[in-house]
């Protein structure tokens, strides 16, 4: 079977892996994992797999205390799990997953941590550039999702250039949320609501005289046209909202989104999540699947 | 030719009865889970039982200051039992909890809202000095009554306030609004909830008017019909606890 691409573009996990796969007893113990990680998949994707899931990235820097690590190794560690959960999330028939990688809050953070996650941020996308061949093979879209003006240079060109490259996929989406705030991107899109509808008015001449009348009952601007100016409106809403490390609230990611949404905390730090919490998140899933769609369909 | 066609409709045998299989699995699966499920709630109420009467220390004081505002989510179909309501605010009002956030998404709770005004506001008192019945002081809770046409319509009535202040002058300067603008045009007079509790069979917003949870902490109580008083206090505990970054 050939090789999953996202795994391909992080070489120093390739190597970690050769290293282990030398060892004819570890191979065998890779094998094994592997064949029991097929079989729980088949299993699960008897029952309703989710479209979209979306996964709040917290617990690098208490991994890095926790492990006596710097706060930059707990960041790349984090990046390693995030590839495996892509991994896992693809070959269990996810479409859709969004990851909040980078709050317009943590621009608050040290100088140096800030400089060091974007540093990380452009190094990812650049290796992921370099293996687009097999990225497009694999159907993969990326997706930057915020406030991109906010990034440091390099890495918003590195992002549109990843953005360019993967536009013409359609299998399964990556949506990285960088620079992004719930409290940023709702008020943005009542703005773009506001200007599209200034605009169309504008073109028509006072059609709607009633507005510059002063008339209350006039709406001009409706819900749907709000929602279609989220920078999320390109997926559907996500049906299942991770955060690692136990922690219950939603810090301002997907706030509009997640009307219908499950909320889900598993206790793992964000570097220790992998196959079994990720199983575990679908199971709880699949468990609340009924009553999701019924509330879902009352909306 | 004959070969292959019966050894195609043997592998489909085979693959039909491998999927048979996998969904027999998959319902066990699930069996177990909610065996699990049930050995958890047994748990609970026993954790429940030992908190209520006090036997474990760690929550006999509770520092109700960090919360200022509590929110309840309810499911609309819970919701409808009044007395079930009636007996948690009682709950949480016997806790100390001043301030709360009534929500659910059919506003059944704002229907009955007299009940619960009636049940725990402010009597009108003939006496204004209010110091000498302090017992009704104590049972008194302040609510505020949200439903699904607070959330995401009340925002497109404020897209609409905010066109009308903006965009009707063709003149005017138009400011990229900002979630200033936002919450001035939301025109919500009550803060954002320092803890919700979500009683329902999923832990799941049920659509709380998203601009208002950005840092709150949510928290899965599970079905209103199995609520328990201990597991309140461990709720509040454990929200006491909890550090936030903010983003820093």
């Amino acid at each position: 079977m050939a090789e999953d691409p996202i795994i391909a573009t992080d070489n120093s996990l390739k190597k970690l892996e050769l290293e282990r796969s030398d060892d004819t007893v570890s191979r065998f113990l890779g094998g094994l994992n592997h064949t029991i990680r097929k079989l729980v998949f088949r299993v699960i994707s008897s029952g309703p797999i989710p479209q979209h899931i979306a996964f709040i990235l917290d617990g690098n820097r208490r991994f890095a205390k926790k492990w006596k690590m710097t706060e930059g190794a707990g960041h790349k560690a984090g990046f390693l799990a995030l590839m495996s959960v892509l991994k896992y999330c693809y070959e269990i028939g996810v479409k859709y997953v969004t990851v909040y990688a980078f709050s317009l809050d943590n621009f608050n953070r040290r100088p140096d941590e800030v400089q060091y996650v974007m540093d990380l941020m452009q190094e990812k996308i650049e290796g992921f550039l370099k293996e687009l061949s097999l990225v497009n093979k694999y159907g993969v879209r990326v997706m930057f999702i915020g406030d991109l003006k906010r990034l440091y240079e390099p890495v918003r060109v590195a992002a549109e250039k990843a953005m360019a490259a993967t536009a013409g996929n359609t299998k399964t989406y990556l949506l990285v949320c960088v620079a992004y705030t719930s409290s940023h991107e709702i008020p943005r899109a009542v703005y773009e609501s506001c200007e599209e509808k200034n605009g169309v008015m504008n073109e028509n001449g006072s059609v709607n005289g009633d507005v510059n009348t002063g008339n209350g009952s006039e709406v001009v601007v409706k819900m749907v046209d709000i929602e279609k100016h989220m920078y999320m409106a390109v997926a559907p809403d996500p049906d299942i909202l991770v955060r690692s490390s136990g922690e219950t609230r939603l810090s301002n990611f997907l706030l509009w989104q997640t009307t219908n949404c499950l909320l889900y905390s598993p206790k793992e730090l964000w570097p220790e999540m992998g196959f079994w919490p990720l199983v575990s998140c679908i199971l709880e899933f699949q468990k609340n699947y009924k009553y999701l769609e019924k509330k879902k369909k009352q909306a | 030719m004959n070969l292959g066609d019966e050894m195609q409709r043997v592998f489909r045998r085979i693959s039909k009865s491998g999927n048979i299989a996998l969904l027999l699995l998959w319902h066990v699966l699930h069996l177990i889970l909610s065996v699990l499920y049930i050995i958890r709630e047994i748990f609970y109420a026993v954790e429940s039982y030992l908190i209520t009467n006090g036997y474990v220390k760690t929550y006999t004081n509770l520092n109700l200051d960090r919360v200022k505002y509590l929110g309840l989510v309810v499911d609309s179909d819970e919701a409808r039992k009044t007395s079930q309501v009636i007996e948690l605010l009682e709950w949480l009002s016997a806790i100390g909890v001043k301030k709360v956030c009534l929500y659910d998404r059919e506003g059944v709770l704002k229907k009955s809202k007299e009940v619960f005004v009636e049940r725990f506001g402010s009597a009108e008192l003939p006496n204004e000095n209010s110091k000498t019945i302090p017992l009704l002081s104590k049972k008194r809770m302040d609510f505020e009554f949200v439903s699904i046409t607070d959330g995401k319509e009340a925002v497109a009535k404020a897209a609409n306030l905010l066109f009308k202040k903006y965009y009707v002058d063709a003149d005017s300067e138009k400011p990229f609004f900002t979630e200033t603008y936002l919450t001035e045009a939301l025109r919500t007079l009550e803060p954002d909830p320092d803890l919700l509790l979500i009683y329902g069979p999923a832990r799941c917003l049920l659509g709380f008017p998203a601009w208002r949870i950005r840092y709150t902490e949510m928290v899965h109580m599970g079905p209103l019909k199995y609520k328990k008083y201990g597991l309140i206090l461990k709720a509040i505990h454990r929200f006491t606890k909890v550090k936030q970054n903010f983003g820093s």
